[in-house]
């Protein structure tokens, strides 16, 4: 099924910040948002993920299909890197954690707890629990943020692989990921024009 | 929600995971009281069901802070949410692994120091079975303070502050059970309000929690 936004309003802090925002994802596709700090692109994110709810608009997408991969990786320090693939991979009932960490080259890392990772290995098995979750829309905000250029490229091609097998990707990112057939929208036109009408939520007062 | 559980014990149970400090302050409350109060053991047989309830109450407190606040702060929150265990199933779980860790092990400890304490011998069945009932609602009651207050930076006194009020009822009830059964009177009454707390507050209170949680993300 595919991904359609229409007409989305989001906001953060009770204050608009993109409004009208209209796209449609099909099957095997990815979207590269664009746009530069501030715009409200995690925020966008965060709204397609259903962790806040929208202002106005309307986001379809079939139930139970989309995988987050927030700035933070969600990791515990505490496991190790099977441990934690394993979790998300048991918590979404899958069993693909050693082709996930073939994948994103962390087979020779299986027993290294994750607080003893650089940063950008963690960053790989925060993108490793992506296959593991085995749903077809992937919502990305900045994944390759401390990666090196091998490991962008090495994500380039999970990537691929991922929409090649019919998937879809939302990716806010500042550089090349490799993917040239992928749309890109740019969202400052998009920004809100009047960014104080916008209607606080209830709860923000008492938060 | 298997996974969870395990996760959540497994990680109790590594270094830095938290697994012990309630009981070793459990322990500390149930010496260092005979110290402080003397060695009479009529004193002590008259306190020794509210101290020991006193004691594991603020044992569970101790550790309540960290349910959520540790998934908060790495990003696990969000990713759970978005994951397919509905929240609510989320927050029992996450309270019932925390019972694990710290009311469990305080119940299963109880009598030991309830020696300590001159606890009379007919009030050891009833201070086990008052805590395995009890320590539940303590967890599920602090899993739900812990949910409102999860977004708040430090915010380890405004949880003990909204949790203590809605403590106090397990508490009155818990101790009472022990003292009754201490000196051999009718103990049903407490015993099933304490049961009825702990029913009531795991039916209803994960649903609060989780929409507290929503609030915080958005």
């Amino acid at each position: 099924m595919d991904l359609v936004v229409s007409d989305l309003c989001v906001a953060r802090g009770g204050l608009t910040v993109l409004e009208g925002v209209s796209f449609r994802l099909t099957s095997g596709h990815a979207l590269i948002l664009r746009g530069p700090n501030g715009l409200g692109k995690t925020t966008l994110l965060r709204t397609l993920a259903g962790l806040q709810p929208a202002v106005s608009g309307s986001i379809s997408m079939a139930a139970e299909s989309l995988a987050y991969g927030a700035h933070a990786d969600g990791l515990k320090g505490a496991l190790t890197v099977e441990e934690n693939l394993g979790f998300w991979a048991a918590l979404h009932g899958t069993a693909t954690v050693a082709d996930a960490m073939k994948h994103m080259n962390l087979s020779d890392l299986r027993a290294r707890r994750a607080a003893n990772l650089s940063a950008g290995q963690k960053r790989r098995l925060g993108l490793a629990r992506l296959l593991v979750t085995g749903r077809p829309i992937w919502v990305l905000d900045e994944p390759t943020v401390s990666l090196d250029t091998a490991s962008v490229a090495l994500f380039g091609a999970v990537l691929r692989g991922h929409l090649g097998q019919g998937g879809m990707a939302v990716i806010a990112t500042h550089i090349d990921l490799g993917l040239p057939e992928a749309a890109v929208l740019d969202l400052t036109p998009f920004k809100a024009q009047h960014p104080l009408s916008a209607a606080t939520g209830g709860f923000d007062e008492a938060f | 929600m298997r996974a969870l559980l395990i996760r959540d014990l497994r990680l109790a149970f590594r270094s830095g995971g938290g697994f012990g400090l309630g009981l070793a302050f459990f322990l500390l409350v149930a010496v260092l009281v005979p110290l402080g109060v003397g060695p009479q053991g009529s004193t002590l047989a008259l306190i020794a069901p509210g101290i020991l309830w006193v004691g594991a109450l603020l044992a569970c407190l101790l550790s309540l802070d960290r349910i959520f606040a540790l998934d908060f702060e790495d990003g696990s929150l969000d990713l759970l949410t978005t994951s397919p265990i509905p929240l609510e199933g989320m927050v029992a779980v996450k309270a019932l692994a925390h019972w694990l860790v710290t009311g469990l092990p305080l119940t299963v400890c109880a009598p030991v120091l309830g020696v300590l304490l001159n606890l009379p011998a007919s009030g050891y069945v009833w201070l086990v079975l008052s805590l395995g009932l009890g320590t539940p609602a303590l967890s599920v009651i602090g899993a739900f303070g812990a949910a409102l207050t999860v977004g708040v930076k430090r915010g380890g006194l405004l949880l003990s502050l909204l949790v203590l009020p809605l403590y106090v009822p397990t508490l009155i009830f818990g101790a009472e059970v022990v003292k009754r059964g201490a000196l051999g009177m009718e103990v049903a009454t407490p015993l099933m309000l304490l049961a009825g707390i702990t029913l009531g507050a795991s039916a209803m209170l994960p649903f609060a929690s989780a929409a507290a949680i929503r609030i915080t993300l958005r």
